[in-house]
């Protein structure tokens, strides 16, 4: 008997209603939006390549954290050996590691024992201590201690780095003022940011690119830069060139008065005297003290501002400072010095960041997309509907009300999941509009066969659907092999397509077999026709 | 009402004959592809070969093509590729992968914005860095194994081994042509035409599989009949089916084609050209397949298990 019960029809209608209910959040301004209840609050987000926007991927300079920590690594152990009174012929890096050779093959132990303290266990936030160590310290007999970052330790401080580094792009990014930026990990070293509405990324590149190391140190005056240049400087400092000019060079103390991190706040601003853009900065309690000292000790002696090992300017110490606060002048413009009170601010980035693959799409392109794509799939839509509608009659438009219901309820659930709409996605809907309707013709073209074969209509039509089912779910679960692989590997738009593939098959059953079903069940109560209308 | 036909009722088209038209046909173009792919490649876009890519539109409304491309190939960035597309005034640039790491593609983007900045609009900016394209390349030389493979499974659970071999020889099929109208038209190589090629290994297998299942229930139902006359049956009975997916799923992409805009175009015209090949290949190519590889070969292999069981006693 062809028979729908009351209860499915009530059913299915619930579930296409509550499915078409998601859609509406979308077609509302945000005013409206915002008096729905929260279950409706969710709509489809579009994507850059449709809305405009910057999407910036950024990887951390692994190797550039690698180095520095074997730098630290032999301050470390130069330090340690010099406090155990151990004597040491030569340090220096040997392949990933640091070695040192001990002028007393019989210290071998005690250096060995002094060296492992140097090691800090890795904690894992899931495991707690994990047990591994961030360090290998090994010996030979000759005396040859070799101190070796671990792969687990390296990765670590890449996971931290990294973690660090969006807290720090996020402030930064947020002074721009665009709205909604977007700021996550991806993988094990990158972070993607993404920003809507951002038409030339320039600055933001600017902003991200710099590293923003301040420090400020003594500027070494027991022998002028060029003989240090001629001959080698003092190992407790080092020749850096100038921000503005890098022929001009500066022989700097290594060791760190005061750093960045002591800072804070740091606002740009206009020199009293000469009116030239400035950044004025304020040390917490602090730094203010240490620069209180060093600065009382050292009058009349130049010291230097450094940002990412260059020179802004090395200005004489006139009187102690203790107030904790002062500023930096240098050649700013005063834009560069805006940027440098933001970078400032936001404090620096534990290692250098690398752009590694950049899409900006200007706002003109995104709607023109948009329209583009809208336009294509209203006339794919017109064209489908009235092919089917030409071969099947009454049965054609059963399948085309199927159809448009099942473009709705992907749209319903893309805003239900969130899902992002991008323009290879509006590609996969207009392709979908083309095969969805494969169900329909597979059961109708049953129908139509079995019909012929001899069979009542009622007959027919219950086979035709029971036989075309097997092939249904054949001819779905091909298609989301593709789907799903495409969905595992793609990114972003290509991504946007695999998804709207995804939904597309997993709303077919509900809209091309138990709604239209329901209808052509319904067709028959009412026509209780003998033949069929195709 | 007069209602459409684009296959008439009870047809009996010697679709089988046809295979002495169509066997040496594809195995000539794929020799042919095979044979143009060595030759010239593939055109890689910026995901796979990294570089940058500059949509520009002219402020003015007319685009200077010869002065773009020659002051941008004054700008030191190697040879630049300049394209006139879409309407009026908008130029594609392409500019190769540069030297030096991440780090050095930055610099094209600058030097581009300065030199064109004041007459053009930049509607879109891509820089691939040698890192990402790389990775780009395994995920798309990935994707199509994996597909390849899941689908081998599905056939290996689906069907018996010589419908499935038949199913996979369509299927191989509709990718190297695919692969090979990228190589003949020179159409841009992207992440998106993965995504083409993977739909149509899913638009492959399903235009198969229909045509199978019938001939499966066919087998079943007509113990005796001659296999070539069996597979004629099998695409004859499915025809008027496949006529019309194949119908709709062309309209929509043609629309797509028509109206979806210049971005999405190669994608679209893949996937036009791509549901003809599959269409064509599930009827001339597959199941014509099944003549050579034994098509009840299953069937008297069952039968004779089926003889030794009842032997013993």
């Amino acid at each position: 008997m062809l028979h729908y019960s009351r209860t499915k029809t009530i059913l299915t209608l619930l579930v296409v209603a509550l499915g078409l209910l998601f859609v509406v959040p979308n077609l509302l301004s945000p005013q409206a939006r915002a008096r729905l209840p929260s279950f409706l609050q969710n709509t489809i987000v579009l994507g850059l390549d449709l809305q405009g926007g910057s999407h910036i991927l950024l990887e951390v300079d692994a190797q550039a954290l690698r180095n520095e920590k074997l730098e630290a690594l032999r301050d470390q152990v130069r330090t340690a050996l010099r406090d155990a009174r151990i004597g040491y012929t030569g340090l220096g890096n040997a392949g990933q590691g640091v070695q040192v050779r001990l002028r007393d093959v019989a210290d071998l132990q005690a250096a060995t024992t002094k060296l492992r303290e140097l090691r800090n266990p890795i904690s894992s936030s899931l495991l707690g201590n994990t047990g591994q160590f961030d360090l290998d310290v090994t010996n030979t007999p000759d005396g040859l201690v070799t101190l070796t970052p671990t792969e687990a330790g390296v990765d670590a401080r890449i996971r931290s780095a990294v973690d660090q580094s969006i807290e720090i792009v996020r402030r930064r990014v947020d002074e721009l003022g665009t709205t909604e930026p977007s700021i996550q990990r991806q993988g094990a070293d990158r972070i993607l940011v993404q920003v809507p509405g951002l038409q030339d990324p320039q600055r933001l590149k600017e902003l991200i690119g710099t590293t923003a190391k301040l420090t400020f140190r003594m500027v070494d005056v027991t022998m002028p830069v060029q003989q240090a240049e001629a001959t080698r400087p003092p190992p407790e400092s080092e020749i850096l060139v100038g921000a503005e000019n890098p022929n001009e060079k500066y022989l700097v103390e290594k060791r760190i008065l005061v750093a960045g991190e002591d800072l804070v706040d740091a606002q740009p601003g206009f020199s009293q005297q000469t009116n030239e853009p400035i950044v004025s900065f304020r040390f917490n309690s602090n730094g203010a003290r240490r620069f209180a000292t060093a600065t009382q000790q050292n009058v009349g002696k130049p010291f230097a501002i450094v940002l990412d090992n260059k020179v802004i300017s090395a200005p004489r110490i006139n009187e102690p400072i203790t107030g904790g606060s002062g500023q930096i002048s240098g050649s700013f413009t005063v834009e560069s010095a805006n940027n440098l009170a933001i970078l400032l601010r936001a404090g620096a980035l534990p290692a250098p960041l690398t752009v590694v693959e950049e899409r900006t799409v200007g706002p003109g392109l995104g709607q023109d997309s948009i329209d583009a794509g809208t336009k294509a799939t209203i006339y794919a839509a017109i064209f489908v509907v009235i092919f089917m509608f030409a071969t099947y009659g009454t049965f054609g438009l059963i399948a085309n009300i199927a159809l448009i219901i099942h473009v709705g309820l992907i749209f319903g659930l893309m805003s239900l999941i969130g899902a992002t709409l991008t323009l290879p996605g509006i590609a996969g809907i207009v392709l979908t509009i083309g095969t969805a309707v494969d169900s329909n013709v597979l059961i109708y073209e049953r129908i139509r066969e079995e019909f012929h074969s001899g069979r009542s209509m009622v007959s027919a039509i219950q086979a035709g659907f029971e036989r075309a089912f097997a092939t249904i779910v054949d001819s779905n679960s091909t298609m989301a092999i593709a789907a799903v692989i495409l969905f595992l590997l793609g990114s972003g738009p290509v991504k946007g397509f695999a998804v709207v593939f995804v939904l597309g098959i997993l709303t077919t059953v509900i809209t091309a077999v138990t709604m239209t079903r329901m209808m052509i069940a319904l067709w028959y109560r009412w026509t209780r026709a003998k033949a069929l209308p195709f | 009402m007069r209602l459409l036909r684009l296959w008439p009722e009870n047809s009996h088209f010697p679709f089988m004959k046809w295979r002495r038209v169509t066997f040496p046909l594809s195995a000539i173009m794929s020799l042919v592809i095979l044979g143009l792919f060595f030759l010239h490649g593939l055109n890689f876009g910026i995901d796979f070969r990294g570089g940058t890519l500059l949509e520009l539109q002219a402020k003015s409304g007319t685009a200077d093509a010869a002065q773009v491309r020659e002051q941008s190939n004054a700008l030191g960035f190697g040879e630049v590729e300049v394209q006139e597309f879409g309407g009026q005034g908008s130029l594609s640039l392409r500019f190769p992968i540069q030297e030096g790491g991440e780090a050095a593609q930055s610099a094209v983007v600058q030097k581009a914005r300065d030199t064109f900045g004041q007459a053009y609009d930049f509607r879109r900016v891509e820089t691939v860095g040698p890192r990402v394209s790389g990775e780009l390349v395994q995920a798309g030389t990935l994707g199509v194994v994996l597909s390849l493979v899941a689908v081998l499974c599905y056939l290996w659970f689906r069907f018996e081994r010589n419908l499935a071999t038949g199913a996979l020889i369509g299927t191989l099929h509709d990718v190297l042509l695919t692969v090979g109208f990228f190589v003949v038209t020179q159409l841009e190589f992207n992440m998106t035409s993965i995504a083409a090629i993977l739909t149509i290994v899913g638009y492959s297998l399903n235009e198969t599989v229909v045509v199978f299942d019938r001939t499966r229930e066919l087998l079943r139902r007509y113990k005796n009949m001659p296999d070539e006359e069996l597979l004629d049956l099998s695409i004859n009975t499915t025809m008027s089916r496949t006529a019309i997916t194949a119908m709709t799923t062309f309209l929509a992409l043609l629309a797509l084609v028509l109206f979806g805009g210049e971005a999405i175009e190669g994608f679209a015209i893949v996937m036009l050209v791509g549901i003809v090949i599959c269409t064509y290949s599930a009827i001339f190519v597959s199941s014509p397949s099944l003549i050579y590889l034994g098509l009840r070969q299953s069937e008297t292999q069952r039968a004779a298990a089926a003889k030794t069981v009842a032997a013993k006693p």
